[in-house]
């Protein structure tokens, strides 16, 4: 699948659209947007400036947060989480580059529910792979695409900012 | 009657090391060389010794049988037959026993026993003092007649020096030989391990040298004074060997004896904590190492012993410093001595005179020599022989040596003792 | 055959992670660098509403202390936690395991019960070692302080602590003041500084409390406090036990802290931006002036709150680290 396809610039104004739409239907005036390392931080970038919205952006670092934990241990790079101000009653944009199974979303909602209840969490991520394993769907997508098994994508960044779809051998 | 062939007879005190024929009857040695008249062919028994050592049977200067006392470590029946195993047919058991070896009884319990096992003979050593306390005389003359060939008070080191000196006065008396093993206890107080860089690293207790050192140096005084005839055992530091060796050159005859061990390992191999290392007296430095080969070369070491001490499983399985200190040796004396052959540190002549005449000499005891009339107390080794040693394999019930899972060379193949094959492999 | 017998137990597995933390002693920059940048994201967590995160959730954490110590002992039972294990606390004297078999049934009863870790604290030196070579595999062991040999989590919630205050290591001098000879903490801090590369480590204290030849563990020794102290960067204090008053090591609390007692007058002496550090509890008159431990250069009280984080840190490492390790790492 070549990759003019997914020109980010292009998917993210769309995005930006569509999110604009939907912070109006839903009302929505002071959204806290918190972007997932590494990724979904400079999508979440991107947006925020699209959108001139002044408070700073939230980071979620979701490595203590894994279900995979006792599977393949910590991230050696682990960093802190860092959210601006409390979201407790928050209206809270999360982001993120890739959803695919899901449980990235998982871990990131818990350890979102750590720091206060937040009144609304709406999920964007830039693309969708499909091969959902929890019932985790996002609000605003960039586009979808379904990958081979032994094709992996990986956003690079953050500027510019670039899909890479690369062929690997071997399984994960 | 037993003959055996085509050996290479290394007997050092007879000069002697050559390919010969060996010919024994009733216990002793009956001729080298030509088969005496009277040797009745049929009826021998005949050890076929080509290719092999055959030697003195080895004296062992410390050996600690664990018994009585502490027979959940080992027993005179389990350490006896290592020894024998190990080619070696005297060993010298320091009367740290429990009850020490201060009374007749002790004395010949332990060489009872020994007699009815006969695997090896067995010397005790008795007590310099009542109890080892370091305040009454031991009863020495009587402990001598039954059997005990020199007296010491090993490591529990009589402080009060008039005490001392007096032991060693009434050990003079009657001419018998007093054995060290310096160490002043105030020094060593909780210490586990060579006081240096390893000690100050891993933060365990250190023993410095002047624990060994400062206690050669009043010894050696009051050695001196008493005019006693005496002998340091297990030394450990370059300097104690020193000390003693310039007493000896103004005419002082006092000899010593260092633990094989304390030639191959220093303080560094305990990094890690591994208790197979906690020695009494500690191992120490490379410099210590280097300086105690250096006189097994130039002969102020006398004698090499095992200083064997066999411990259960548990003595040695926690926290180093909640270890039992010691090596079960026994077994690996040979292999190591012809290790120092092999690093061409001292020829095989010399090794055999430190594992069997020397000892003999400084003991006072008639061993150690295979001449005519002689004991046949005998050893047969092949030198080249390859071995591993196992856990399992090990004959001594004490397991505790770094050494197992080492490739070995030199293994005894034969052990008489009095005429009587005691050991075969 | 003989010159290769060395039986050190490893506290990495095969991929060079952290499996067990006994010593800080031949750890690479890497690792003691990877164990404070965790640390460090556990210390922002303190502005979580729930400070806790799931990461050793349904994992059993046993503190075994042999030797008595509140503080050290309920420091890794919040970390653990904080990081959802559940924590059991044994306090056992160490007169009735002496001998290592009960030390060795202790362990096997606690393995019954399934437990994950063990936070151990021991009087002998060595000890976590060997419990670490006795507990069976997947178990990982931390060191809480072991005789005079080690108490890793405390050093490097120091140098965490230096870390944050200093922002690195390279051209720092440190000097650590006091009973260096009976100090797990002394040894394990010379180790970590020694290996993220500061300039000069000095220790300072009379000759009494200084152990021989510590030199070759790559220190300056100093027996005036005055020189020892002039142009630091970091003073580390060591707490000085009341016995050693008892076995001629030292003659009086008051000559002590005359000579050797950290007052502003001699920590003027240091950096003006120097920081101060104790591992606490603090004998106040005795090590440390209370205007000093309580003074702006004092980091006494971060010390503790990075206490928590580094011991949070090395918990989940060394829980990672006892994990099958030829899984590759995946991420998104």
């Amino acid at each position: 699948m070549p990759s003019s396809n997914h020109n980010v610039d292009f998917l993210l104004l769309q995005m930006t659209e569509s999110l604009r739409k939907l912070l109006i239907d839903k009302q929505i005036s002071d959204p806290l947007f918190i972007g997932i390392r590494s990724g979904g931080i400079w999508i979440a970038e991107k947006l925020h400036a699209n959108l001139q919205i002044n408070e700073p952006l939230g980071t979620l670092d979701i490595s203590f947060y894994r279900d995979d934990f006792t599977r393949i241990g910590l991230d050696p790079k682990v960093q802190p989480s860092k959210l601006p101000s409390s979201t407790q009653q928050r209206h809270i944009i999360l982001v993120d580059d890739v959803i695919k199974t899901g449980r990235t979303i998982r871990a990131a909602l818990n350890e979102l529910f750590d720091y206060g209840r937040p009144a609304s969490v709406t999920l964007v991520a830039l693309l969708d792979l499909g091969c959902r394993e929890l019932p985790i769907s996002a609000d605003i997508t960039g586009s979808c695409l379904s990958l081979n098994t032994d094709q992996h994508i990986k956003l690079i960044g953050p500027e510019p900012l670039e899909l890479k779809i690369t062929q690997r051998p071997g399984s994960e | 009657m037993i003959k055996i062939t085509n050996g290479r007879l290394i007997d050092p005190a007879n000069d002697l090391d050559t390919i010969t024929d060996l010919y024994l009857d009733l216990g002793v040695v009956t001729a080298i060389g030509a088969q005496p008249a009277e040797f009745d062919d049929t009826t021998a028994t005949t050890i076929d010794a080509s290719g092999k050592i055959v030697c003195p049977g080895l004296i062992d200067l410390s050996v600690h049988l664990r018994e009585p006392g502490y027979t959940h470590k080992a027993s005179i029946a389990s350490e006896t037959k290592a020894a024998a195993s190990a080619g070696i047919t005297t060993v010298v058991c320091p009367p740290t026993t429990k009850p020490v070896i201060d009374s007749t009884a002790v004395a010949e319990l332990i060489q009872d026993r020994a007699n009815a096992c006969g695997k090896a003979k067995v010397l005790p050593v008795g007590a310099l003092s009542l109890d080892l306390q370091g305040e009454k005389l031991a009863p020495m003359s009587a402990l001598a007649n039954s059997g005990c060939i020199a007296f010491s008070n090993a490591r529990a080191t009589i402080g009060n020096s008039q005490a001392l000196l007096r032991c060693l006065e009434y050990a003079a008396t009657h001419d018998f030989l007093v054995i060290f093993n310096p160490q002043d206890n105030s020094l060593v107080a909780n210490g586990v391990l060579h006081e240096g860089s390893t000690s100050t690293n891993m933060g365990l207790t250190g023993i410095p040298e002047a624990a060994e050192t400062i206690e050669v140096a009043r010894s050696l005084i009051l050695i001196e004074q008493s005019g006693v005839r005496a002998h340091f055992g297990q030394l450990s530091c370059e300097r104690s060997i020193s000390m003693i060796t310039q007493a000896r050159s103004k005419g002082l005859p006092v000899t010593a004896d260092v633990a094989i061990a304390h030639f191959f390992f220093t303080d560094e191999n305990a990094k890690g904590f591994n208790s197979m290392f906690h020695l009494q007296p500690p191992l120490r430095s490379q410099l210590d190492r280097a300086g105690l080969l250096n006189a097994l070369v130039t002969g102020e070491i006398q004698a090499i012993c095992s200083d064997h001490q066999p411990h259960e499983e548990a003595a040695k399985h926690a926290p180093f410093a909640a270890t039992e200190a010691g090596i079960s040796g026994l077994e690996t004396l040979l292999p190591l001595g012809l290790q120092l052959v092999e690093q061409g540190l001292i020829d095989l002549p010399q090794l055999i005179e430190k594992l069997t005449c020397a000892p003999a000499k400084i003991l006072n005891i008639a061993a150690g020599s295979l001449a005519v009339g002689d004991s046949a107390d005998i050893t047969i080794f092949d030198q080249n022989h390859r071995w591993l040693l196992e856990h399992d394999s090990l004959v001594s019930a004490g397991k505790n040596t770094p050494l197992i899972g080492s490739e070995l060379t030199g293994r005894v193949t034969h052990t008489l003792l009095a005429g009587h094959l005691v050991y075969s492999l | 055959m003989i010159e290769s017998i060395d039986h050190n137990s490893s506290q990495l597995n095969a991929s060079g992670q952290l499996k067990h933390f006994l010593t800080t002693e031949d750890l690479s920059a890497t690792l003691l660098n990877e164990i404070l940048d965790t640390a460090n994201s556990f210390l922002d967590m303190s502005s979580q509403q729930v400070k806790k995160v799931p990461l050793l959730r349904g994992k059993t954490v046993v503190n075994l202390f042999f030797e008595p110590s509140t503080r050290t002992s309920s420091t890794f039972e919040l970390a653990a936690k904080r990081l959802s294990a559940d924590v059991l606390n044994l306090n056992i004297s160490s007169s009735s395991t002496s001998k290592g078999e009960s030390l060795k049934d202790t362990l096997m009863t606690l393995e019954a019960m399934h437990a994950d870790m063990f936070v151990v604290r021991h009087p002998d030196s060595g000890a976590a070692h060997f419990i670490a070579n006795q507990v069976t595999p997947n178990i990982a062991v931390i060191n809480a302080g072991d005789g005079r040999h080690a108490h890793p989590t405390q050093a490097m919630l120091d140098m965490l602590t230096i870390k944050r205050c200093k922002g690195g290591f390279s051209g720092l001098v440190v000097a650590i003041v006091g009973d260096i000879l009976h100090s797990r903490v002394a040894r394990s801090q010379i180790h970590a500084l020694r290996t993220l590369g500061v300039a000069e480590i000095r220790v300072i204290a009379p000759k009494t409390l200084i152990p021989k030849d510590i030199e070759s563990m790559g220190v300056k020794v100093y027996t005036d406090m005055q020189q020892g102290i002039k142009d630091c960067d970091v003073v580390g204090m060591l707490r000085l036990q009341k016995e050693r008053m008892n076995s001629a090591l030292l003659p009086s609390e008051s000559e002590f802290f005359k000579l050797y007692g950290l007052d502003s007058e001699k920590l003027k002496l240091a950096k003006p931006d120097a920081i101060v550090m104790h591992p606490g509890p603090i004998n106040r008159g005795v090590e440390i002036e209370s205007a000093v431990a309580d003074g702006p250069q004092s980091t006494i009280l971060q010390q503790v709150t990075n206490g928590i984080a580094v011991r949070m840190a090395v918990m989940s490492m060394a829980i990672s680290g006892q994990l099958n390790s030829s899984v590759q790492r995946q991420y998104q």
